[in-house]
């Protein structure tokens, strides 16, 4: 079962994505922000990560550099969860080695839609 | 899949409140420099402003906008921060703390409100910078780009840098996504592809020609490739068109987002500014077309809310550590009872040293299981504290006055109920601190006070009781006015006789005020006996110190929880009552000398300096009792509304804590009965509302001096047995 990692610091957003994910057959874990997500990517392994940016204790932004870091983390696919659709937030992402981006709001079709480009 | 979005919105409001909450006591403490702080706010908005959007709340969306923008400005240092401008984001919460609640409640708000801080803000946004164009047309827009009917065939060569997988992205699954936008063939290109020696497995060497056959636009096609755009070498070529385009890096205009203006089915609001040629004279001299935006975009969305269900459900937020105790505790319960049940299937008298001990264990892990259930319900008074900051601040503002507010206990728990219903007494208690209590900072200076006076919120345990105390240092109350107001109102006569706190007392009278006019801020409204009635209907008590110069202290006292009561268990003949341990004030066997009758079959106690009415429960509820002569029973001396008696029973029997059972919904309201439980033997007995039999006493005392009649009237018998619960 494709396992992915769902890290943001809204139990709202949280809620929807894990909840979109579960409806469409995948298992998921939460974290709350960055830090959470770190321990729980040196824990376990993912097939995918998704992450908001802005987060307390750790930003998404960081913990893709992180994770990238990691060997088991080397080619899974980060996606980050932004508000700005500003070029300067994606630049940003990919510098870190962000896999792509899904700009809020976003609704679960559209969280599907672009989970296809990066998951088999 | 359709996915219901509505299931999240209880969880977006509650953490949007918590949000707002945060915004405004960070936003109290904002100093100039503090990068934490503000970004601590600036987060809480970005985060109600990504959820506003994605549960279509888009009201919220774009005030919340204004306001992160504002924040942006702040936390990057391209804004100073100014007093005017905190006051204007502290407005701003307000609106967002409406919008949202418009959404919980499923209501309207008031727009107008919302229009004129929106356009404050965009006014304050305008004045100082350059970047207005870029804040308005960054609001979430749905893209929706032209589509042509017509299918055409596009040639696409990808050339993907070496490390793109090395970033997750994988070139199948991007052909996957070409291949919904319509037919594809594709040839690989394996020219680079090294010799196996030198091939690093982790790079990717391959490149690809494909053709597509679709009625997708160029920028959907684009789209696809959005992701590795600067990772690749992309050319996009149309059939018809013979001129092939590069896609590189430094293109912004390949992000659809970036230009709203060329997007046909744009949305009016950001039409609106754009079409304008100098967009930041526009909102600072057409106000009335910034204002028609909010107002129109907020009632499309209330319609849109009106089909939601309810969305306050009440829930409760409990930490992981709390759940984890109780899942603990029962596995401990489980193998108790297992034990138990073991123990049970052949059991001989040898055994009861073990069965002793197990009903021993099961004893605790009972106690403990209550103990934990309770604090799921327990939250820190800070929820309850927190709004006080914010309050004490606008307040002193409106008054002129100089205060600082003192949080003290904050951590200490309380449960949910409590702390929901406390709320309105205590900002009516802090109203009147800053109000009546602190004097103007020249009357301070002049009475050798310091200039700012101190207003302290303190909470803390005692005993099975939550004190919350609300002091200041302010004038205190005037005795002399309290009593001569009182004297007015006819509450007292000339010749009583009364001690301070008696005096004080005084304040929770209906309908008294020694205030000699009626100011904005307190003296209307609820007054300081619907606070009194507020608490007690609590099970609560308010108490009042103060001294004249000094200041005052009013104390509340409120017990944990309003499910499980601590109660001492009495016997009157055949029944059993359960009397509120925090209204005991103690227990005693009578001393015929300290026996006083008087007029009537009235009854005193002397007790130390006081003469305490005895009140025979046997005569209350009319039920047969082993004594009925004072000698032979037991007094407990009880207290409500400051007013002590003593009750009289056959015998104390245990202390223990019950669960409240309602009369009123298992059977009907019963004078001077609160509640009922079930006791361990499975009996009911009644719990004992003291104040309400204070009032029985009292009244029946009035009528008995009125009337000098010896027969007293009675309460209808009242005995349990025949209670269904």
């Amino acid at each position: 079962m494709t396992k992915v990692l769902v890290v943001d610091d809204s139990n709202s957003i949280r809620d929807m994505v894990s909840f979109t994910l579960k409806s469409a057959g995948f298992e998921t874990v939460e974290a709350r922000d960055g830090q959470d997500g770190l321990n729980k990517a040196h824990t376990s392994t993912f097939d995918l990560v998704i992450s908001d940016v802005n987060m307390p204790i750790m930003d998404g932004i960081t913990l893709c550099q992180e994770l990238r870091k990691l060997s088991n983390f080397k080619f899974t696919p980060i996606l980050m969860l932004t508000t700005e659709s500003s070029g300067d937030m994606k630049m940003r992402g990919k510098a870190a080695g962000a896999t792509g981006w899904l700009v809020k709001p976003f609704n679960p079709e559209k969280l599907l839609a672009t989970i296809k480009r990066v998951v088999r | 899949m359709s996915i219901d979005l509505t299931q999240f919105i209880p969880s977006f409001l509650e953490e949007s409140f918590e949000g707002l909450e945060l915004m405004e006591s960070s936003l109290l403490n904002l100093e100039q420099g503090d990068d934490e702080t503000i970004n601590s706010i600036f987060r809480a908005a970005h985060s109600i402003k990504g959820g506003a959007g994605t549960f279509g709340f888009q009201n919220v969306t774009e005030f919340t906008h204004l306001v992160e923008t504002l924040l942006d400005e702040m936390r990057d240092g391209r804004r100073k921060i100014a007093q005017e401008d905190v006051e204007l984001l502290l407005g701003s919460v307000d609106c967002m703390r409406l919008l949202i609640e418009a959404i919980r409640d499923e209501t309207e708000c008031d727009e107008d409100k919302i229009a004129v801080n929106a356009a404050l803000l965009e006014k304050t946004l305008a004045t100082s910078n350059n970047d207005i164009t870029e804040a308005t047309s960054t609001t979430p827009i749905e893209e929706t780009p032209e589509s042509t009917s017509d299918t055409a065939s596009w040639q696409i060569e990808f050339i993907p840098d070496h490390h793109l997988v090395q970033t997750g992205n994988d070139p199948l699954l991007l052909f996957n996504a070409l291949a919904d936008l319509g037919d594809i063939t594709l040839v690989a290109n394996a020219k680079e592809l090294p010799a196996l020696n030198e091939m690093d497995a982790e790079e990717l060497y391959l490149s690809w020609l494909l053709t597509l056959k679709s009625s997708a636009s160029e920028d959907e096609i684009k789209e696809v490739f959005e992701w590795v755009e600067d990772e690749c070498l992309l050319i996009l070529t149309k059939e018809e068109q013979s001129e092939p385009e590069i896609t590189t890096v430094d293109e912004p205009e390949i992000t659809p987002a970036d230009e709203p203006e060329i997007t046909p089915a744009d949305k009016p609001s950001s039409a609106q500014v754009t079409e304008q040629p100098d967009k930041s004279e526009t909102l600072v001299t057409e106000p009335e077309k910034v204002i028609s935006k909010p107002q129109s975009s907020a009632s499309s969305a209330t319609e849109k809310t009106t089909a939601k269900a309810k969305n306050d459900l009440g829930s409760i937020r409990v930490g992981v550590d709390k759940v984890d105790s109780l899942i603990n505790l029962v596995g401990e319960l489980v193998i108790t009872q297992s034990m138990l049940t073991e123990l049970g299937n052949d059991f001989d008298l040898s055994k009861i040293e073990r069965l002793n001990s197990g009903l021993e264990q099961l004893l605790q892990n009972t106690k403990e299981l209550q103990e934990s259930v309770m604090r799921i319900r327990m939250l820190p008074i800070s929820f309850a504290f927190n709004r006080f900051p914010r309050l004490v601040h606008d307040l002193a503002i409106k008054t002129g006055k100089e205060v600082e507010l003192v949080l003290n206990g904050e951590q200490t728990e309380l449960d949910k109920t409590v702390m929901e219903q406390i709320g309105d007494p205590l900002v009516h208690l802090v109203r009147n601190a800053v109000d009546h209590g602190i004097e103007s900072a020249e009357v301070r200076l002049a009475n050798g006070k310091p200039q700012k006076g101190t207003i302290m919120l303190d909470a803390y345990h005692q005993g099975g009781s939550i004190v919350i105390e609300i002091k200041d240092d302010g004038g205190g109350i005037n005795r002399e006015a309290v009593f001569n107001k009182a004297l007015e109102k006819g509450i007292v006569d000339e010749n009583t006789t009364l001690s301070d706190s008696q005096v004080f007392d005084l304040l929770f009278e209906p309908g008294f005020s020694t205030a000699t006019e009626v100011s904005d801020i307190s003296g209307r409204g609820v007054g300081m006996d619907v606070v009194k009635k507020n608490i007690q209907s609590l099970g609560g008590r308010i108490q009042v110190e103060s001294e004249q110069g000094k200041g005052s202290t009013f104390r509340v006292n409120l017990p944990l929880t309003l499910a499980i009561l601590d109660g001492q268990l009495v016997r009157v003949g055949s029944e059993t009552y359960i009397i509120p341990l925090i209204t005991i004030v103690e227990s005693l066997q009578p001393q015929k000398e300290l026996i006083n009758r008087v007029s009537g079959d009235m009854v005193l106690y002397r007790l130390r300096e006081d003469n305490v009415p005895v009140i025979p429960i046997y005569q209350l509820f009319n039920i047969p009792s082993e004594f009925e002569n004072i000698e032979s029973s037991l007094l407990v001396v009880v207290e409500a509304e400051g007013q002590k008696i003593g009750l009289m029973v056959d015998d104390l029997l245990a202390q223990q804590q019950v669960v409240i059972k309602s009369l009123n919904d298992n059977y009907q309201q019963v004078e001077g009965v609160s509640g009922a439980t079930i006791l361990g033997d499975g009996s009911v007995a009644m719990i004992l509302d003291i104040a309400g039999i204070i009032n029985m006493a009292l009244t029946k005392a009035q009528n008995n001096q009125r009337y000098k009649s010896i027969n007293q009237p009675q309460v209808g018998q009242l005995v349990s047995e025949g209670v269904n619960l």
